[in-house]
């Protein structure tokens, strides 16, 4: 499958995906039909390289795929986005091992939906730190976690676990395993009733599993995080609400289209909104493209073996720019769909209808939050520090 | 040199052993030394040390221990003199 192939079996899914936003939306519930169809057109193995039967599209091929599910259903592109982070920590990370290399065959031939349990009741949503402890013996393992979420969880066919390497390991010394849905044993914890990505599902559960140990990725978690995970999922999430913020402007665009239609003598007063809206949309979309490529060059290097030859500053520098990448696009695209809805007023306020932009609005709350900006904002000021000026000029 | 080094350790970031318990060669990732934490340990040392770290040596291996610090300090410390 080319990209351009992959983007015309995207936009497929997406009016599918459209068609039950609502309802989605209005149940809480999985948008089970557009996940059938990226099952069906075999999107969920892009990132899956050909060899082991997959479309082999780069991550900049499968932002723009997130970036037209947008368009349809905020959850089912976000759905998505997850999927696809975890699958590349596999792909990138697997190493040699053959368990992990049949299971990247499977996910391309079973089109795999594989989800992420890495927040613990005991640490919130530290990602770089576990409570819980894997346990190993006789080449098996097992591990009992609480997560507050899981999201898609009861819906997931492989579920990737954070845990501390073993019990006497400090927390921050954790191991990702791919847990298997027949492996796994998931008691709900309350359900999903949010603001908004209502479709995500992402409840709470305790999760029980067991399995081969072989399951357990040989690469350190705080590895596959700073190198895949992170890069990967927050180029992905910023394609996706960049999605919806122009899918919000779009309708905005067709409401001021229809007022100038409708009165054409009359120059209304959203002209210079919709101006802003846009500027700020092309400034996401720049900001997004850059950061693909810069992910897409760390990528690279890693394969050439030089990850840990790279100073800690350039290092350091990649996860800032990544972050700053997280909080900016979250940010802006709130904006954005802020300005729309001034723009479309009460059609845009109402429920429903085609100029309707409130679903956008709650959908796109989460982008602060998923991974706090601020606790970001936190981390990201302390890495730069480490950036010593780009230019100096000494007067 | 390497008892300042062990009360920055304690002041500027969090390990899960005490400092002083530390020993010169000890990895310091292994008792817990987080990427970021190592921001905090550098500008300490150039606080302290009155030296600048270069790119170039600003690497993971730099901070894995009280030795392999010490080194690079006293290497900095001895271009400083001899320019």
């Amino acid at each position: 499958m080319n990209p351009q192939l992959a983007r015309e079996a995207a936009r497929r899914v997406a009016r599918i995906a459209a068609e039950h936003a609502s309802a989605v939306d209005r149940d809480a519930r999985f948008p089970a039909e557009a996940i059938d169809a990226l099952r069906r057109e075999r999107l969920l193995s892009a990132l899956v390289p050909a060899g082991f039967g997959g479309a082999g599209l780069t991550l900049t091929d499968v932002a723009s795929i997130c970036e037209i599910l947008a368009h349809g259903c905020a959850s089912t592109a976000m759905i998505y986005a997850m999927h696809q982070s975890q699958a590349a920590c596999v792909i990138a990370h697997g190493g040699e091992s053959a368990w992990q290399r049949g299971f990247v065959e499977r996910m391309a031939s079973a089109q795999l939906l594989l989800a992420s349990a890495t927040s613990e009741d005991t640490t919130g949503g530290s990602l770089r730190t576990s409570g819980c402890a894997v346990q190993c013996s006789d080449g098996r393992f097992r591990i009992e976690k609480v997560a507050p979420t899981i999201s898609y969880g009861a819906h997931a066919d492989s579920i990737l676990v954070t845990a501390r390497r073993a019990s006497d390991a400090p927390p921050s010394d954790q191991v990702l395993i791919v847990a298997l849905r027949d492996q796994l044993a998931l008691e709900p914890l309350g359900h999903w009733d949010a603001l908004g990505m209502r479709g995500t599902c992402s409840s709470g559960f305790r999760l029980v599993a067991s399995g081969d140990a072989a399951q357990i990725l040989p690469a350190p978690f705080g590895d596959i995080a700073n190198r895949t995970m992170q890069p990967v999922s927050h180029t992905l999430w910023a394609a996706v609400w960049t999605g919806i913020a122009a899918d919000a402007l779009q309708r905005a665009s067709a409401h001021f289209r229809a007022q100038s239609v409708a009165r054409p003598n009359a120059v209304s007063p959203a002209g210079s909104r919709l101006v802003r809206a846009t500027e700020l949309l092309q400034m996401m979309k720049a900001r997004v493209s850059a950061a693909l490529a810069a992910a897409q060059a760390a990528q690279a290097a890693d394969y050439g073996g030089g990850a840990t030859a790279l100073p800690l500053s350039a290092q350091m520098g990649f996860t800032a720019d990544m972050n700053t990448l997280k909080t900016g696009i979250s940010s802006a695209a709130l904006q954005v769909v802020h300005e729309a809805m001034l723009i479309c007023g009460i059609s845009g306020y109402r429920n429903g209808g085609r100029y309707s932009i409130g679903r956008h609005l709650r959908d796109l709350y989460s982008a602060p939050l998923m991974i706090n900006n601020d606790r970001i904002g936190q981390n990201t000021a302390s890495l730069l520090l480490a950036q010593r000026p780009s230019v100096s000029i000494e007067a | 040199m390497k008892q300042l080094l062990r009360r920055i350790l304690a002041e500027s970031v969090q390990l899960n052993v005490r400092a002083d318990a530390l020993s010169d060669d000890a990895d310091l990732y292994a008792a817990g030394l987080e990427s970021i934490a190592t921001v905090h340990l550098m500008l300490a040392i150039e606080e302290h040390f009155d030296v600048e770290i270069p790119d170039a040596l600003l690497t993971r291996q730099l901070f894995s221990s009280i030795d392999s610090m010490a080194d690079a300090i006293a290497w900095l410390q001895q271009q400083k003199v001899t320019t």
